[in-house]
């Protein structure tokens, strides 16, 4: 079992630096950067819609990693960081299509696209609930865990091409703005606020991860001792 | 002689309950063991640990000098399980299902060798009938003909005379003593402590996982404690 | 090596029984043709729209008769426990899936001849069969490879078959896709370099996940 006092000290650390860098994070989108000529101030929404995007698609890609290391060690750390991950991950899915839905409005005049984009991120969505599904419908604790990592690995393996042929079927959103062979298309203090923002959803992932983790370790240490107690 | 069966310190939990508990026996070739406990004591995963159905979580276990864990196919290969379900597909008559494990056995000579285990087992006149339209009894004897089928040195059976009558019993007695003359080793459950205690020359008895006792059967009415602990519950 | 003897007895076997109970067979024929006529209901397909429409609800059906036959693959087997006397022979648990993945392929395709002659019937539309049959037989190689697995995985689960779509769905989005452009691509009588890249990207989907699923199967069925 962890020493709690320890641990308890460096992620109360990393708590305050998440909330720090989140008002940072706020501040730098809504009143640092520049207001974007075309859009208007709806544009904002740009600097929490793109780093939601991007730990949606990291948070899938610990899964994979977690689902891989369970399968080879057959540990339950592996797993409970699997399943966490894939808790946060759907919702900052979640977040991205809400996020991506809210700007799409005033901008296309539409709530939803089946543009590239935004259908893989859905699709993302309901193999995130897959995932979860699979772990709440199996009793036993062992093969949900396997389960649940086949479809990790099969889900990862899977986006790509989901996204490639998503592409190859329609196309409609916004010229990549930042990952581009020139270089960026945003002004400095743009980019700054995006990073800032990157930074902060980064750093929040983590937390509420290892947060999770603990919670589902503590879990089972309980289990565990019940199980002992009646014996 | 190498052991037949060759288990050491194996464990196996579902979830958190433990199964089996740090158990280690040997059985030599050609011996018949019986294998004892209340309900719930792990003779089910023990046998299906030994046909390759369960896989254990910790331990060394070795069939007829395969080892468990990288030669699955190859212990699959010499054990002919019994067990609570038949195996047998409803729709299809025992010949047919026979024939279809024949071959996913490679058994040589096939047709032979299904004729030859219908008439070990009383089946020659049910053999074009479909299994459903079975009785109880006809479907364990054709369960049994599907672990024989491959003539396999081990053979695992759980429970395999619980539901027969006093003829079914005797017919399994004499198998029994069939396979025993063929030098086959044979590993069975039972619930009928005092009845099938004499039909093996070994014992093993289990009680909530752990291995509480290990040797000869007839041994096993002068231990007390042990003969307190495997009444308990039948 | 691969044992193609006992896959045939597999597969013969899955056959035999099919023939003998006409379980999947018969409800799912009569469920797609009853899905073609609620189709024609719910768009009122006429010569104007047919082109267009056709590759969609053909393959809307196709799929529907895919999770049909696929949550059967190894719901009955599991609730009979005859998969554990396949997992006592001594063959690579690879090979059983094999083994069913091509029985379900087999009724997946017999239904859908079936259906395509109704769809014809029904609906007027004259359709090209060769180049049809080429895109069913990789479209529904999609869904059988990663059906049989999840099927078998749906089984051992509390939802039993209601799993399946939930997990089918989402993971054979590119053959749903890659299906309907080809399928549309070759009733058009577009030329073949519009079709090839869908059907390279079945191919690539088909290879890459038989593969996965055929090394994942021992943890699905294991104990």
């Amino acid at each position: 079992m962890v020493p709690a006092r320890r641990k308890f000290e460096w992620l109360d650390l990393l708590g305050i630096l998440t909330g720090l860098s989140l008002m940072a994070a706020l501040y730098g989108a809504l009143v640092y950067a520049p207001t974007e000529r075309i859009q208007g101030p709806v544009q904002r929404i740009f600097y929490f819609h793109v780093p939601s995007a991007w730990m949606a698609y990291l948070a899938f890609f610990v899964v994979f990693v977690a689902s891989i290391a369970y399968l080879w060690r057959r540990s339950a750390f592996w797993d409970r960081l699997g399943r966490a991950s894939a808790e946060i991950g759907v919702v900052f899915t979640t977040l991205t299509i809400v996020t991506g839905s809210i700007w799409a409005r005033p901008i296309w005049g539409t709530w939803w696209t089946w543009d590239a984009r935004l259908t893989t991120t859905l699709i993302l969505w309901f193999i995130y609930l897959a995932y979860l599904a699979v772990r709440a419908y199996v009793p036993d604790p062992n093969r949900a865990a396997r389960y649940a990592a086949i479809l990790g690995i099969i889900g990862f393996v899977d986006v790509p091409i989901i996204h490639m042929s998503v592409v190859w079927w329609r196309t409609l959103h916004p010229e990549p703005v930042v990952v581009r062979a020139e270089g960026p298309a945003l002004e400095p203090p743009m980019l700054a606020a995006l990073f800032l923002g990157l930074g902060a959803m980064t750093l929040l992932y983590v937390y509420l991860l290892v947060h999770r983790v603990m919670v589902e370790e503590v879990r089972d240490d309980l289990q565990l001792i019940r199980q002992r107690l009646g014996e | 002689m190498k052991a037949a069966i060759r288990v050491e310190g194996l464990e196996k939990r579902y979830g958190l309950t433990p199964a089996l508990r740090e158990v280690s026996f040997e059985i030599g070739p050609g011996q018949v063991c019986v294998l004892l406990g209340p309900n719930g004591s792990g003779k089910t995963t023990l046998l299906k640990v030994l046909a390759t159905l369960v896989r254990p979580d910790r331990g060394v276990v070795e069939v007829g000098g395969y080892d468990l864990r990288r030669q699955g196919r190859r212990v699959r290969g010499i054990v002919g399980f019994l067990g609570h379900q038949t195996y047998l597909y409803e729709e299809l008559t025992v010949v047919e299902n026979l024939r279809f494990y024949g071959r996913m056995y490679r058994v040589a000579d096939p047709d032979r060798r299904v004729r030859e285990v219908a008439e070990l087992l009383g089946l020659e006149d049910r053999l074009d009938t479909r299994v459903r339209a079975l009785s109880r009894g006809f479907q364990q004897r054709a369960a049994l003909a599907r672990a024989l089928l491959h003539d396999p040195p081990v053979l695992l059976l759980d429970e395999p005379t619980t539901g027969l009558d006093a003829d079914g019993r005797r017919r399994f007695a004499g198998l029994l003593g069939e396979l025993r003359a063929r030098g086959r080793t044979v590993l069975f459950s039972s619930h009928a402590f005092e009845l099938e205690r004499g039909w093996a020359d070994r014992a093993l008895v289990l009680s909530a996982g752990r291995l509480v006792f290990n040797g000869p059967a007839a041994d096993l009415a002068a231990d007390a404690l042990v003969r307190g602990e495997a009444h308990a519950r039948v | 090596m691969l044992g193609f003897d006992r896959l045939l007895a597999l597969v013969a076997k899955d056959l035999l029984i099919e023939l003998r109970s006409r379980d999947v067979a018969y409800s799912t024929l009569v469920f797609t043709l009853l899905v073609l006529v609620v189709f024609n209901f719910a768009f009122e397909l006429r010569a104007e729209n047919l082109q267009v429409l056709a590759p969609g609800v053909l393959w809307v059906t196709f799929i529907f008769a895919a999770v049909l036959t696929l949550g059967r693959v190894f719901g009955a087997e599991r609730d009979r426990g005859v998969l554990e006397g396949l997992l006592l022979c001594p063959v690579d648990r690879g090979a059983i899936y094999l083994g069913k993945l091509l029985s379900a392929l087999i009724l997946m395709l017999v239904v859908e001849a079936a259906a395509v002659p109704a769809f014809i019937a029904l609906f007027g539309l004259n359709l090209p069969l060769l180049p049809l049959g080429l895109v069913a037989l990789l479209g529904s190689l999609g869904f059988a490879s990663v059906g049989a697995l999840f099927s078998a995985l749906a089984a051992h689960t509390r939802a039993r078959e209601g799993l399946l779509p939930i997990l089918l769905f989402p993971i054979s989005v590119p053959v749903i896709i890659a299906t309907v452009k080809a399928t549309t691509a070759v009733v058009a009588g577009d030329p073949w370099e519009l079709t090839l890249p869908w059907l390279q990207l079945l191919i690539g989907f088909d290879a890459l996940f038989v593969g996965i699923s055929y090394l994942v199967f021992e943890l699905v069925v294991e104990d």
